[in-house]
Formats: structure tokens, C-alpha cells, sequence
């Protein structure tokens, strides 16, 4: 027994990156809300980055350690303290058997990970999402250990962090249907701040704020949707698809979030806002690109045990 | 060489669609499967999947990946796109994967069936004929979606073609087989839904195995039989 869950929290899961490759069985990849804060806290537990870690929103777990174990912390700050003692987030911690990790505050965010140092063990082939009750224990997955030299506490510098705030510009791409937007619902949509609403769950976001006129569709059939399209119902109300989207959907397309900004709307909950703000192509996949270069250098540092 | 596609745009920076049409055809949704194959088939480096839907098909890469192994276009978008093109040109019959004929078993005991009287009341006729009618068919796998291994197959013959319910149900049961317009399909596992229920199977569509995670694949065939 690695981890028992002394109190279960809100929504806790667990999440892989292991599950693409299947969206034309119907089956969605899920994952993590905000993948570049799992990849980091897997790479901090010394784990591949597509291994499972614990996503937990706001009020979060209570955990017992059950070995001795390294973990490790990144996404929202939720006021992480082991023992009573704060441990640092966006870092890697030694913790003990019996030793207890509490979140005490929503300093920052909506969904914060745990990774722990040979990852978790989950069904690989689960089609639903793995909740995490009072009394659930997860156990070591063990044996995909990398080479890493572990100093007490290693973080990762701010430098490398996706520009996270609770009120974030997120860049999108138009989408197969941005055409039907008029140019009202462009500026709208590209100007105003939206809200979100309390409907939104890992599934989508639906947004209050301006209502977005479009020229209805002749016809549209089914096709594919992904993390970051942002589809427009007839009631003019933008919904953003997140991590547990359907594969496909049947609404226009107008925009798609660049995948470097999504953990930014990762991190949002409820009633927080965001504005959007259009890109072209050739911006996106230098800003995935950079965000691809910062885990690398993350990666390698952890390796040769050097952090900054 | 396949239909020339009508569209290709970009979803986000991690796919591309190529969309042959708008409306529900075999000759569009072949296109969908045949070029969605031929990248199976053949993938490039930074491929991730290829799925086809009615009448399009969407291809999912890693663009550090692309522009990695191809640096010859600007972004790993046009790359992907040339890619597609030149797919289109080359892609052949011979190519094309054989699809399996899928035979189902269905019952329509009451307790089942839960929608038969309603359908078969739409067009007025009695629920045997309707069970005559639903049987005679062969039905093509368009598309799977909405819920792991949910098939949308088509086409209902136009007598049974019934809408979906104006209130959905919250609870659908598991091997539920239902219809949506010229649309039939089989809920694999309990989930909230809108399609008439005409009868419900035992077969279970979903497998253990990640590469076959279901018993269907775009572009197969499937007969539904009464057990004897």
C-alpha cells in the first residue's frame, strides 16, 4: 500500500496520458485537465510523463503515506502541507510511511497533481475515469523508474510555466466553421470576457457572456471535435470541449484553443473568466513547440540533477 | 485515386480534417474510412491516429514530431496537409481492408423492446411487422462515437424511421438497440440517451483488448438475427 485516502476530497481522479489512439472506436484519450502540470509532476517523481498521477480539485485529499515515498506537486496550489510542514508546489518531496499530505487553501487554480515515484497503478484499458473514494488505496506501479538523482526538494523555476492566472487570454485557432460567426459575433468572441458557467465540468465548459450570432449550417453530420474546440449551440452560448469531450459532435467548430494555452483553461473553475484572442497557425505550434523545449530541459536537468 | 476532398482545415495544432462532403453517403463515408486506413497503414513520424466520422476524417499528430522529420514546410501543419494530398492521389482499392459482417442477436421481449409499440404506432403498423421490417436490413457501421464503441449505422428503412424522444431517457440500459431517423445504433454500456429502443443484445461490444477495444470498426457490416 502506497497511499491511503484518509478523506477523499472533490473529484479526485486518476489520470493517464496512455489512452490516445482510440478515438475511432469512440474512445476519448480523457487525461489530465492541465497535461503540462501532469507531465512535469510525473517527470519531478522521476516517472515517464504519461504515467497516472492524482488530479484533485478544491477541497483535495488527505493522504497517508503508506513506505516511504517520493512525490511530487505542480498545477493549482492548493496549500500543500505534509506533517503540518509546507511543501512547496511545482516540486518534489520525500515523505515517510505515515506521514500525512493535507491541502489546506485554494491559493491558486482548479486541479492539482500528485505523482508519486514509480507511478500509479490503474486498469490500463478502464474506459471510465478512476474516482477515488474514503478508503481507497493506491499502490506503486512499479518498474519504470528513470535514472534520477534526487535531492531533497527539487522544484522547477517559473520560467518554464505556462502564463497561468485566474483570468487568462487564451489563443485559438478559427475553426471548420468560424465562416458562420458574423463579424459581430468575431469581435465578440475575440474581445469580450466570457464566464464559466457553473455547468462546466471535465467535459466542457459552457460560457456566459456575449450570445454569438452564426449563419445556420445547410447541414452538418457528425464529424471530429478534440480538447479546445470551442463549439457554438443554436442558443448562440460557446461551449469549450475539455479533457472528457465525446469524439465527435455535431455542432459548428468556430474555434479551437491552442494546445500550448490549454492548461491555462485547466486551471480555471466555475465563474472564472477568460477572453480569447485569435492566432494562426504558424503561433501555435511555435508556442507547442516552446512548451515541448521547457519539458525537455525539465527532463534533462532532472536527469543529470541539475534544477533551476 | 478517391474523392477529392471538399475541405481541409486545421482542428487545433494537433489535427487536421479533411471533410469529403456534408451528408450521410456511402460513397463520402468510404472515402472517410479508405483514407483513414491508408494512414493506418502507412503512418508518417509524428502520427498519432486517423479517425474517420460520417463524411470526413481527422488526422491527430504530435507538430514537434512533424516539423522534427520534415522540415521542408513551414509548419507541421502544411507538412500534414501535403501528406494528405498526396495520399489522395495515391490511395488505391487494393488498399482497402475488408470489412467484416457483424451478426448480432437481438431480443424484443417487453421488457426490452421499450420503445416497439411507439415505433411501430408511428407508422401504423403492428410491432411484428416493425420487427420484420428492422431484421431485413443490413446496416453499415458510418461511424463509431459519442460512447466508447457506440456504432452509428444506417439506414433504417423509411417505415420505422422514427425520431428521437423529445425527453431523453436519463438511464438507457446496456445493449440497448435504438433508432434515430434513418440511424440505428447499440448503447455498450448504460448512459443517458434519446433513441427509440426497438430491442436489446446480450453480445457484448466492448473487448479487453486496447487494440480492439470494440467489436466494430467503421466501414463493417451488421445483420441482427433472433436467437432460435
Amino acid at each position: 500500500m502506497t497511499l491511503l485516502f484518509q478523506k477523499e476530497g472533490i473529484f479526485s481522479s486518476l489520470q493517464n496520458l496512455r489512452g490516445i489512439g482510440r478515438q475511432s472506436f469512440g474512445i476519448n484519450p480523457r487525461g489530465p485537465m492541465d497535461r503540462f502540470a501532469a507531465r512535469v509532476a510525473n517527470l519531478l517523481a522521476g516517472n515517464d510523463e504519461d504515467g497516472s498521477v492524482l488530479e484533485m480539485h478544491f477541497p483535495a485529499a488527505q493522504i497517508e503515506f503508506g513506505e516511504d515515498c517520493r512525490f511530487a506537486l505542480a498545477g493549482a496550489d492548493f496549500a500543500a502541507a505534509l506533517n503540518g510542514i509546507p511543501a512547496r508546489n511545482w516540486a518534489a518531496h520525500s515523505a515517510r510511511s505515515h506521514d500525512v499530505l493535507k491541502f489546506e487553501g485554494k491559493v491558486f487554480g482548479s486541479r492539482s497533481y500528485l505523482a508519486i515515484e514509480g507511478g500509479m497503478k490503474t486498469d490500463r484499458a478502464g474506459y471510465s475515469t478512476i474516482r477515488l473514494a474514503k478508503g481507497s488505496i493506491v499502490e506503486r506501479e512499479a518498474g519504470n523508474f528513470i535514472d534520477c538523482h534526487q535531492s531533497e526538494s527539487s522544484f522547477v523555476s517559473k520560467s518554464i510555466l505556462p502564463a497561468y492566472s485566474s483570468f487568462p487570454t487564451v489563443r485559438v485557432l478559427p475553426g471548420g466553421e468560424f465562416g458562420l460567426l458574423s463579424d459581430a459575433a468575431i469581435r465578440a468572441l475575440t474581445s469580450e470576457p466570457f464566464v464559466l458557467s457553473n455547468e462546466s465540468d471535465r467535459m466542457g465548459y459552457r460560457l456566459d457572456g456575449p450570445v454569438l450570432s452564426a449563419t445556420e449550417p445547410a447541414e452538418m453530420v457528425s464529424a471530429a471535435v478534440t480538447f479546445g474546440t470551442i463549439q457554438l449551440p443554436p442558443d448562440g452560448q460557446p461551449i469549450v470541449l475539455m479533457a472528457d469531450h465525446q469524439t465527435s459532435g455535431g455542432y459548428p467548430r468556430v474555434a479551437n484553443v491552442i494546445s500550448a494555452d490549454l492548461p491555462l483553461l485547466g486551471q480555471l473553475g466555475p465563474q472564472d473568466k477568460v477572453s480569447f484572442q485569435l492566432a494562426n497557425i504558424e503561433e501555435a505550434e511555435r508556442a507547442a513547440m516552446q512548451m515541448e523545449r521547457n519539458l525537455k530541459k525539465l527532463r534533462t536537468g532532472i536527469r543529470f540533477g541539475r534544477f533551476w | 485515386m478517391m474523392i477529392e476532398p471538399a475541405r481541409i482545415f486545421s482542428l487545433g495544432d494537433n489535427a487536421v480534417t479533411v471533410e469529403f462532403g456534408n451528408e450521410i453517403s456511402e460513397a463520402l463515408n468510404d472515402a472517410a474510412i479508405n483514407l483513414s486506413r491508408h494512414f493506418n497503414a502507412h503512418p508518417f513520424p509524428g502520427f498519432v491516429e486517423a479517425v474517420p466520422a460520417m463524411a470526413s476524417t481527422t488526422i491527430f499528430y504530435r507538430p514537434h514530431e512533424v516539423h522534427f522529420h520534415d522540415d521542408l514546410f513551414p509548419t507541421a501543419f502544411a507538412s500534414v496537409e501535403a501528406k494528405i494530398k498526396d495520399a489522395i492521389l495515391n490511395v488505391s482499392a487494393s488498399e482497402e481492408a475488408a470489412s467484416q459482417l457483424i451478426e448480432i442477436p437481438i431480443s424484443f421481449a417487453s421488457n426490452h423492446a421499450l420503445d416497439l409499440e411507439k415505433i411501430a404506432g408511428h407508422s401504423g403498423i403492428t410491432p411484428d411487422e416493425t420487427i420484420e421490417i428492422f431484421l431485413a436490413k443490413v446496416y453499415r457501421v458510418y461511424m463509431l462515437g459519442f460512447l466508447p464503441g457506440f456504432a452509428y449505422m444506417g439506414e433504417v428503412d423509411g417505415r420505422i424511421a422514427v425520431p428521437r424522444l423529445t425527453t431523453p431517457r436519463t438511464a438507457v440500459p446496456k445493449g440497448s438497440v435504438g433508432i434515430a431517423g434513418r440511424q440505428t445504433g447499440i448503447y455498450p454500456s448504460e448512459s443517458p440517451g434519446g433513441w427509440q429502443i426497438i430491442g436489446c443484445t446480450e453480445l457484448e461490444l466492448l473487448t479487453d483488448n486496447t487494440n480492439e477495444p470494440c467489436i466494430f470498426r467503421p466501414g463493417d457490416h451488421v445483420r441482427f438475427f433472433r436467437p432460435g
